[in-house]
């Protein structure tokens, strides 16, 4: 095994960095050979790829269910600005008060349970005790009284963990969107989604549809059990690391899509994956949907030899339906020919892991 | 009627008497007037005994169904346009027990914000009998500004409320009553193509 490897993944320091404006982002070289790269072959196939969501490889981002890394702190800022500028990122239907509780219980024991040197979650009995160190948060409250708490308990626990989270009620023999924060998502209006069935809220996929991919993912996640939860991989690119890449702002992102050139490509364009977890919640029987993201500009990529091979063939191979769905016509060509610089043609292992 | 398959769109059955209910509310905007109409057969003295009807002409070239509805003989009542219809059928609900149907017809955006009035009484959407009648024109909602656009029947078309210029995308939000609109020249700002009638 790689020495990259051979230490868990503990994030000790976090970096100072934006993801708007000068976007200061960037990985470290840990961080890179952290990041879930989403291609396990090098020809684009369109799955469902639903696997269990167990521990996987040390120092990878599937080691610990819940994952925090040295972009915890900056992400968290970032999310707090857009939650400022618009509230309505936001959401919970009533009913979801029980859901709430769950997932807070679920997000804090997971992140205290992987790091204790960053979380720490002392029970006694309905008394709970937070310490949140790189947030310097410290509170005490109790159990199920939402009144001790600043926020709502699915607005507190999601401004201190990564990634966009979405609650989902079950009824009717249909998953409903009911609750969620989301901040960071690729190109979808929770606020427009919210109280959808999970066929409503994908009525605007291409192709998947036409495919039964929604309906027997449906009947799969139906029967999600409690403790067994599953995950999937999803991608798409972002020109600058812009978190916020909404529907609401995209008056503001979407012309970075007109400014990748043959000179800028390695720094402007992301692969950007969403690491999903999907999870049964004991109390309320609904289901909280993890939407974990990471990025990584074109220059990091290619610093891993594998997936600079890999990632300009699976490229080439995307039908062009997905591509204009995923917003990549305008500069898909242009980074294929850089990426393909990087490409010697050598034969790539099986599986997303680097060699 | 309705010539695309759009997952999040409702479906529109059409109007159909529940023969068991004990009090029924028809709320009927422009040419949905003539989905009670059509089936004025089936409106025996006992339902029209049990029945309020709510109409507003105004909105999809319905004109001159006043005078057809009230010869059915059922409770009625005219709205100059479809706000203080809503409000009459929000009093309406209000007053209603177990047992009441709600029947809607007219143009989409009329049922939507009439299912609107009905979610805030709990009523369940699947409960509610409707029927699309009239123009195709869309209500949209600015996915930018969250502001309504009534009766867009082009796309793109210019948001009423922030201006920009939105392209109708085929996702519908129930809850909202509403498409999304979403900005068409965001990537390349001017850059807009000419509008296509394709809601009318």
């Amino acid at each position: 095994m790689d020495t990259a490897y051979s230490a868990t993944h503990r994030p000790e320091t976090f970096r100072e960095e934006t993801f708007r404006g000068d976007f200061s982002y960037a990985n470290s070289p840990e961080n890179i050979r952290h990041f879930p790269f989403p291609f396990h072959e090098d020809h684009y196939r369109y799955s469902v790829n639903i696997e269990p969501h167990v521990p996987g490889l040390p120092g990878s981002a599937f080691e610990h269910l819940i994952d925090v890394d040295e972009h915890y702190v900056a992400e968290m800022a970032d999310r707090a600005q857009v939650l400022a500028e618009d509230p309505l990122r936001y959401q919970a239907l009533p009913h979801m008060m029980l859901a709430q509780w769950d997932t807070l219980e679920l997000l804090m024991e997971e992140q205290a349970r992987a790091y204790p040197h960053l979380f720490t979650l002392t029970r006694n009995g309905d008394q709970w005790r937070w310490i949140n160190r790189p947030l310097g948060i410290d509170d005490t409250f109790t159990f199920g009284d939402r009144s001790t708490l600043p926020r709502e308990p699915l607005d507190y626990i999601c401004r201190q963990t990564q990634g966009d989270i979405a609650l989902m009620d079950q009824r009717d023999g249909n998953l409903w969107m009911d609750a969620g924060m989301i901040t960071a998502q690729a190109d979808w209006s929770l606020d427009f989604d919210v109280g959808m069935n999970f066929h409503e809220w994908h009525a605007p996929v291409p192709l998947a549809p036409q495919m039964g991919v929604f309906d027997r993912a449906l009947k799969y996640l139906l029967n999600l059990q409690l403790g067994k939860p599953v995950r999937r991989l999803n991608w798409t690119m972002t020109i600058n690391p812009r978190l916020d890449t909404s529907p609401e702002n995209y008056p503001k992102w979407g012309p970075d899509r007109t400014t990748v050139t043959p000179e800028n490509v390695g720094q402007k364009v992301h692969l950007r994956v969403e690491l999903q977890s999907l999870w049964r919640l004991p109390r309320s029987n609904g289901m909280l949907f993890v939407i974990r993201g990471y990025m990584m500009r074109m220059d990091e990529v290619v610093t891993v030899p594998k997936w600079g091979r890999r990632l300009p063939r699976v490229l080439e191979t995307l039908p062009e339906e997905l591509a204009t769905y995923k917003g990549l016509s305008r500069y898909r060509q242009t980074t294929i020919d850089w990426l393909k610089r990087h490409d010697d043609g050598a034969p790539t292992s099986p599986g997303i892991f680097p060699d | 009627m309705q010539i695309d398959a759009i997952r999040s769109r409702p479906i529109y059955p059409g109007l159909a008497i529940a023969p068991l209910a004990r009090r029924h509310i028809f709320a009927l905007e422009g040419e949905g007037a003539g989905a009670l109409l059509d089936i004025a057969g089936s409106l025996t003295p006992a339902v029209l005994g049990r029945s309020q009807i709510l109409y507003v002409a105004r909105g999809s070239l319905g004109v001159g169904h006043h005078g057809a509805l009230q010869t059915l003989g059922a409770a009625f009542w005219a709205a100059p346009t479809v706000q203080p219809l809503l409000g009459r059928l929000d009093v309406e609900l209000s007053r209603s027990h177990m047992g009441t149907r709600l029947y809607l017809a007219g143009t989409e955006g009329f049922i939507g914000q009439a299912m609107q009035v009905a979610a805030a009484h709990g009523i369940d959407p699947a409960s509610v009998i409707t029927e699309h009648r009239g123009s195709l024109a869309r209500r949209v909602q600015c996915v930018h500004c969250k502001g309504v656009t009534e009766g867009v029947t082009a796309s793109p078309f210019v948001c009423s409320h922030c201006g920009l210029s939105l392209f109708v995308r085929d996702h519908y939000s129930r809850r909202l009553g509403a498409f999304q609109g979403v900005n068409i020249d965001a990537e390349e700002p001017g850059a807009v193509p000419p509008p296509e009638e394709l809601y009318l």
